[in-house]
């Protein structure tokens, strides 16, 4: 977090009884501590299945298998968050926490998932698709080659080959962000970054071409990378 | 909107971008803020950073909307 962006802090009083209540029990023992751990894990339960079902369209997981995924991302969000339990600083209610846990083992899972479907075959980049990304439909034929044309010439001449690939992959292809990282061996931040940078040379090449307008602070490149800590 | 627009969008990048790694560290603080003032301003104001993140990352974005309805599901 940046410094600026001020105390990582909601409303700056002390932690709500609930979340007492639960860093008590939790950090206890005997059957208090494991009556909290069911109670917790049936609520990390309900929270999976139904981002699992708000996320339903946009993956192919269905039935069983559905409910087995809700089932893992519970049982992995229960062993993070006893694992970190110490490291919780009080900065929202436990419960918040606690599900930013398993929200983040869904999308995980559904990041896994991608490569296990059948019909994923990633073959050679279809750049004809790139116009559907941005609501070009198939009748504007000329401003689709003109788009095509000049994204795939920027893509070329200004990326590196690492940007090129992550770029190619996301964007032309569809890969999920979190799909590819795990078929990179990298990660959602690291990938989000390449992109990051890509997305920023892109513009300003396309800018510089007269394709796109370009703002003061999108045509100098330099210092204009993404906030680190 | 045309394509060209779209994809000029879809390209701006925002220099107070935290990335995913600090967006994500607070995402529990930022969705209370939200919970808390619905119009997203406060906690914008508070983590201007990860609300520029969290307007361009997908993924974020999606875990961040998982987070919000869950909490908002519970209690306060």
């Amino acid at each position: 977090m940046p410094l600026d962006d001020g105390p990582a802090t909601g409303s700056g009083a002390g932690p709500d009884d609930e979340t007492t209540q639960w860093l008590s029990a939790l950090g206890g023992a005997g059957p208090a501590r494991e009556q909290a751990l069911a109670r917790l894990h049936g609520m990390l339960l309900r929270v999976a299945r139904a981002e699992l079902g708000r996320r339903a369209g946009r993956h192919p997981v269905t039935g069983p298998e559905l409910d087995d995924l809700a089932h893992q991302s519970a049982d992995d969000a229960l062993l993070a968050i006893t694992a970190k339990l110490t490291g919780f600083r009080g900065e929202s209610r436990f419960t918040t926490w606690a599900y930013k846990f398993v929200v983040l083992e869904v999308s995980g899972k559904l990041g896994r998932h991608f490569w296990q479907r059948p019909s994923v075959a990633l073959d050679a980049a279809d750049w004809d698709r790139l116009p559907d990304r941005f609501g070009l439909g198939p009748a504007d034929h000329a401003e689709r080659r003109d788009l095509i044309a000049a994204v795939r010439r920027a893509v070329e001449e200004e990326l590196t080959e690492r940007q090129r690939r992550v770029f190619t992959a996301i964007v032309v292809e569809g890969v999920p962000l979190d799909a590819l990282a795990l078929q990179l061996g990298s990660s959602r931040n690291a990938l989000y970054k390449t992109m990051f940078d890509a997305r920023r040379k892109l513009r300003a090449a396309l800018a510089a071409n007269g394709y796109l307008t370009a703002s003061a602070e999108e045509t100098g490149l330099s210092g204009q990378g993404m906030r680190r800590p | 909107m045309t394509g060209w627009d779209e994809l000029g969008r879809f390209l701006r990048t925002d220099p107070r971008d935290v990335g995913c790694d600090q967006a994500l560290r607070i995402l529990h603080v930022y969705v209370e803020l939200v919970l808390d003032d619905e119009s997203g301003a406060e906690a914008a104001r508070r983590f201007p950073g990860v609300a520029a993140h969290l307007l361009s990352c997908g993924p974020c974005a999606e875990d961040y909307q998982g987070l919000l309805l869950a909490a908002r599901a519970e209690p306060a």
